[in-house]
């Protein structure tokens, strides 16, 4: 296991790609502390931002301790291996990765497991906007892997999402969850806000907590009394199903729970 | 001004007749001369290696509205293709829209050193110019966009070829124009209102003309001008199965044109008007039908418009084109329309081996341009960006040069698009002396420019050298070798400085912009009446809108005397 401390707070962004257990492996703490990170538009060397420590536990691979909020890219494009970061940690967290695991006891900023394949990302504070989103003009968003957040999120997450599993138990949410949705599952155990599933096109939001509106491009199809989250889980209802969205002549479904949302007891007339 | 001096290299200049001869070539001042004095001069050793011609490409979107508005909507193209500084190139980024700065570097290192630009709504030729001014090493000029311009069509529709040309004349000095583009006449002001023309008989709304009359008409209105280069047709019902019908239906239509020697139209990425079928399903290559009529006539000139396998951004004037791709596709879609001059559009495209209609589009491309026996009429292009980017040139060229080659890419396309493809049928593997034909020799004689895509005494000292021996590289077996000699110039020289070296930019030169002074026999201006609409139609004032001579960076005036 590497241990990585931060040797002081940084102030410009660094650009640390090369954090990730692939590019770790094989690798003593010498040929570590030589590769190359950037600081502002400074090129450095990992061993000028952190102190590298290694012990013969197998996991996890890389254990960060201290603020990085600043390190962006930890864990790009990683296939297997398992990070732990110890505090808040920078912009696109896991971009990209195949496989392992990142966990993070603190708040994820933003672009967090974007695009991301396969593998499992666990937030146990807050994450920032575009949680699981592609890059700004990218439509391929995450295909695979499963993202479970404890606090809050941004807006914009979920966008263009293709396939996997979020789940966010905060009950503060940004707009547009799920925004070009095309497959896979968003969970929001608590509260939802507005724009949900805006121009989505498959896939399924779940809402077991109040949502503030349903977008007017949505049309109610039915009640259910429970929907299956993934193999092992399904959440209980009765739940609202709305289609949509109707304006990209889109077959998502959003589930919103029946008893938390009396707002939307009009709709039942259309039923 | 330093003189240079190339040795002993095997040189190809197709339009002095020059297919592999082992000579040496001089330069002064930026020009190629008879001698210089061999002691004092550099020299460089270029025994073993390949001489060209600068390349030239005839049709290429490098700049203008439409260029930059494909930046803005693509940020997944740049953030793939970033490109840091050096001590000598600026930083840049772009990947199918290129900033410019990289677009001119990365020409130059496959030996290219002038470049056309061919759609620009009059309305942004200042833009456009702009940014010519900041393109690199090469040698420029654009087109304007003339065919659905609201005052032409009511010259034509008067029958007023005369007036019609004055006005072209005056809009060419206006916007700093090369050449006369139509991009799908009569489609474009149909756009406007929400439709297109289906065939070259539609009738054009509002304007009593269909585009069989813009066509002919304008084609003669270049003859009257003498403009070097013919008219430029982006044909109607482009990139519809079926289409072919339209093409050869126009290129009949010019057949009326008197010929003199001198091609009356040139048909841009041809490929894109050569599909046979009538629905998407059915969609299968019409290259036997085409290339059977221009190998019988040799009124016109074409290019290639070959499709690459690769993700790219599709931009066009032909607003109908892009919203029926935006319907295939779904993708992203920006529509255009400039006030009375044009419209656009730009939807991203992906192309596939593994999508039938793509991989018969692939095959139409090389198809056409090995059917068509004589390569002065057929020209490299990709139509940059709409089929691919122009660093894939090199690659174009190895399927071009190699049966191997080809096959190799075919087999991996998909079945339906194999079985359809011509290609296993072609054998034609063309040599080093054709390439150079296609490049630049052939594009040079098209576009009327006399002192390039040549080597002779006084053209302009713009050379490529390439690391292929030809005397001991069988072209054909070893086209990896050759693509990567394409690809990385070993040198390019342009107006006598060497600015490429070993596939490496290693100097700078800012590069001239080419427009046309034509000369008429009475100065041509506008009249108080056409100020007037000015004032009715367009978003600027008239005083604001011609491109006065000090936008332009480098200048370099052609005059052309004209009939009328």
């Amino acid at each position: 296991m590497i241990t990585l401390t931060p040797l002081r707070k940084f102030t410009f962004p660094v650009q640390a790609e090369c954090i990730s257990p692939d590019v770790f492996q094989g690798k003593d703490t010498a040929e570590i502390a030589k590769l190359p990170v950037y600081e502002g538009n400074k090129p450095k060397k990992l061993s000028d931002l952190f102190k590298i420590e290694e012990d013969g536990a197998e996991t996890p691979s890389i254990t960060i301790n201290g603020d990085v909020s600043e390190v962006r890219r930890i864990g790009q494009g990683m296939k297997n291996g398992e990070i732990v970061i110890n505090g808040n940690v920078g912009m696109h967290l896991g971009e990209k990765m195949a496989g392992g695991k990142i966990t993070v006891n603190g708040d994820a900023c933003q672009w967090a497991g974007s695009s991301m394949k396969n593998g499992l990302i666990e937030v146990h504070g807050n994450a920032g906007d575009y949680l699981a989103s592609p890059y700004r003009g990218v439509s391929e968003g995450m295909r695979g892997g499963k993202i479970v957040v404890d606090g809050n999120v941004g807006s914009d997450s979920g966008a263009y999402m293709r396939g996997g599993l979020i789940k966010i138990k905060g009950s503060n949410i940004g707009q547009f969850l799920g925004f070009h949705m095309r497959d896979g599952i968003i969970h929001v155990e608590k509260d939802a806000s507005t724009r949900v599933g805006t121009n989505m096109t498959g896939g399924k939001i779940v809402v077991s907590g109040k949502i503030d509106e349903v977008m007017p491009t949505f049309t109610i199809d039915n009640v259910k009394p429970k929907v299956k989250i993934d193999d092992t889980e399904s959440a209980a209802g009765p739940f609202y199903v709305f289609l949509g969205d109707l304006a990209e002549h889109g077959t998502g479904k959003i589930f919103v729970s029946k008893a938390n949302n009396p707002h939307l007891k009009t709709y039942e007339k259309y039923l | 001004m330093a003189e240079l001096l190339i040795k002993n290299g095997f040189v190809f200049d197709p339009l002095n007749g020059i297919n592999g001869e082992k000579m040496d070539i001089a330069i002064r001042n930026g020009k190629i001369v008879k001698k210089v004095h061999e002691h004092r001069v550099k020299t460089i050793d270029a025994s073993g290696l390949t001489i060209m011609p600068g390349g030239i490409d005839i049709h290429t979107h490098i700049a203008g509205g439409e260029v930059n508005t494909g930046r803005i909507v693509r940020p997944e193209d740049h953030v793939k293709d970033a490109v840091s500084k050096t001590a000598i190139t600026r930083s840049g980024t772009g990947y199918s829209v290129p900033s410019t700065f990289i677009t001119g570097y990365r020409y130059s290192k496959m030996g290219y050193t002038t470049v056309m630009n061919p759609s620009m709504a009059p309305l942004e030729a200042k833009h456009t110019h702009e940014e010519l001014n900041d393109i690199p090493l090469l040698d420029k000029a654009t087109y304007p966009l003339i065919g659905d311009w609201w005052f032409v069509l009511e010259y034509l529709q008067k029958g007023d070829l005369e007036g019609c040309a004055r006005h072209v004349a005056w809009m060419l000095d206006t916007t700093k124009g090369y050449a006369i583009k139509i991009v799908n006449p009569g489609g474009l002001e149909s756009w406007g209102f929400g439709h297109n023309v289906h065939s070259i008989d539609d009738q054009v709304p509002n304007f009593c003309i269909t585009p069989r009359e813009i066509i002919c008409g304008l084609a003669k209105v270049n003859k009257m001008l003498n403009l070097p280069h013919s008219i430029h047709l982006h044909t109607n019902n482009l990139g519809l199965p079926g289409n072919y019908v339209t093409t050869l239906e126009t290129m009949k239509a010019l057949e009326s044109v008197p010929y003199e020697g001198r091609p009356v139209c040139h048909i841009t990425h041809l490929q894109f008007s050569s599909f046979g079928g009538d629905s998407w399903g059915n969609m299968r290559s019409a290259a036997e039908e085409i290339s059977k009529y221009i190998n019988n006539h040799s009124h016109m000139t074409f290019d290639m418009g070959q499709v690459i396998f690769t993700d790219t951004t599709t931009m066009t004037a032909d607003g109908p084109f892009e919203y029926t791709l935006y319907q295939l596709s779904g993708h992203k879609w920006v529509n255009g329309d400039v006030e009375t001059e044009t419209s656009g559009g730009i939807i991203p495209f992906h192309y596939k081996r593994s999508n039938a209609v793509n991989a018969t589009q692939w095959s139409i491309g090389l198809e056409l341009a090995l059917l068509i026996d004589d390569p002065w009429k057929m020209f490299l292009t990709t139509d940059h960006p709409n089929g691919g980017p122009f660093i894939a040139y090199p690659r174009i060229l190895a399927w071009l040069m190699s049966k191997n080659a080809r096959m190799a890419t075919l087999k991996r396309c998909h079945k339906k698009a194999q079985k359809k493809s011509l290609l296993p049928s072609i054998n034609r593997e063309l040599s080093l002396y054709e390439l150079a034909i296609m490049t630049r020799a052939g594009q040079a004689k098209a576009l009327g420019l006399k002192n390039k895509g040549h080597l002779g005494v006084g053209a302009d000292a713009d050379i490529a050298i390439y690391n292929i021996n030809p005397e001991t590289t069988d072209i054909a077996r070893k086209y990896k070798t050759v693509r990567r000699a394409f690809k990385h110039a070993a040198y390019t020289i342009k107006d006598g400085k060497i600015v490429v070296k070993d596939g490496e930019v290693v100097g700078h030169v800012d590069g001239r912009t080419m427009w046309l002074d034509v000369q008429t026999a009475e100065p041509c201006t506008i009249d108080e009446d056409m100020k007037s609409k000015f004032k009715q139609y367009w978003t600027v004032e008239y005083d604001n809108y011609p491109v006065y001579d000090h936008y332009v960076k480098v200048k370099d005036p052609i005059t052309v005397k004209a009939n009328v």
